[in-house]
């Protein structure tokens, strides 16, 4: 009988509970492009560090020049980082003719945003008072907190990522003092791996 | 076969009614302006098809002020999420059956 329209209506269903309930605009080349960065910025962290040991000058005011320096670097990679996904969110969200900022979009920054804000002010506070042991294990944490948070309101690949990164972080506190390398990994490695994946599956069409 | 005809829910035929549930099912509330939005259709076409599921009491209409203007928001109700799952179950079912 009507064997086509039963499977159409099924189709027509799935697509709108999609589209109106997830963002997806969301653009796998965001990741590949933040994860790029984030290597880049491994890369500075590095030589700075090493770089400061060796300059003639107190020890403290080196040390917390250098601090200065880190997360200025870290703020700027972020930046970036947004931008980059802005920039590629609203070209998608052209091709695909929809609007950008709509419902899915609220609901995706409100829940990827709150463990991610908890997470940098907890990390903020524990820098002010110079605890930097666990920086790096402490970001991967709830940033893949946020990603597990909010992947019901986008591409389901943002859960594996967020479960990678909580891993990672977890790994990172078994591991003090490698926090540099787990944030290269992190941060830079897993992105542009899962972006990728994201770019292969949903992008290129 | 004919048992499972009879949970094809006619009130499901149409596409546009069909959009609605399936919006509802998945968004607690969403309100008229979204809703056209997303379903591509006219104010007077999906108001009438909005009246219907109404009627059958599938979906609730809230209605509230933002910023002094009307606005209309709808839910659906437990009864007709019930009755869009019954009904997807159907389809399902005889997708399967004549493959």
């Amino acid at each position: 009988m009507d064997k086509n329209k039963y499977l159409e209506d099924l189709q027509e269903i799935k697509k709108l509970m999609n589209r109106s309930s997830k963002f997806l605009s969301l653009s796998g080349l965001s990741g590949v492009f933040a994860g790029v960065y984030a290597l880049l910025g491994v890369f500075v962290a590095d030589y700075l560090i090493n770089e400061k040991i060796v300059v003639a000058v107190p020890y403290t005011r080196t040390q917390t020049y250098l601090l200065v320096q880190l997360l200025g670097l870290a703020f700027v990679i972020l930046l970036l980082s947004i931008a980059t996904a802005f920039i590629f969110s609203y070209r998608k969200a052209k091709r695909q003719k929809t609007k950008m900022w709509d419902e899915t979009a609220k609901n995706l920054l409100f829940h990827f945003l709150l463990p991610l804000l908890t997470g940098g002010l907890f990390a903020l506070i524990l820098i002010s008072r110079q605890y930097y042991g666990l920086i790096a294990a402490i970001t991967l944490i709830f940033y893949g907190l946020a990603l597990v948070n909010s992947a019901k309101y986008t591409y389901g690949t943002i859960l594996y990522l967020g479960i990678s990164e909580i891993i990672l972080g977890l790994l990172a506190t078994a591991f003090p003092g490698y926090g540099l390398w787990f944030w290269a990994l992190g941060f830079g490695v897993l992105h542009i791996f899962y972006g990728g994946i994201m770019y292969f599956k949903f992008d290129r069409k | 076969m004919s048992g499972i005809i009879q949970h094809i829910n006619k009130a499901f035929d149409n596409r546009v009614r069909l959009g609605i549930m399936s919006v509802l099912m998945v968004n607690e509330k969403v309100d008229f302006k979204r809703l056209k939005q997303l379903l591509g259709v006219t104010d007077g076409n999906l108001a009438s098809h909005i009246k219907a599921l109404e009627k059958l009491n599938y979906i609730e209409v809230y209605k509230t002020f933002v910023d002094r203007k009307p606005n209309t928001s709808y839910s659906a109700t437990r009864f007709g999420k019930e009755a869009f799952k019954k009904h997807i179950d159907a389809l399902e079912k005889l997708i399967h059956q004549q493959k």
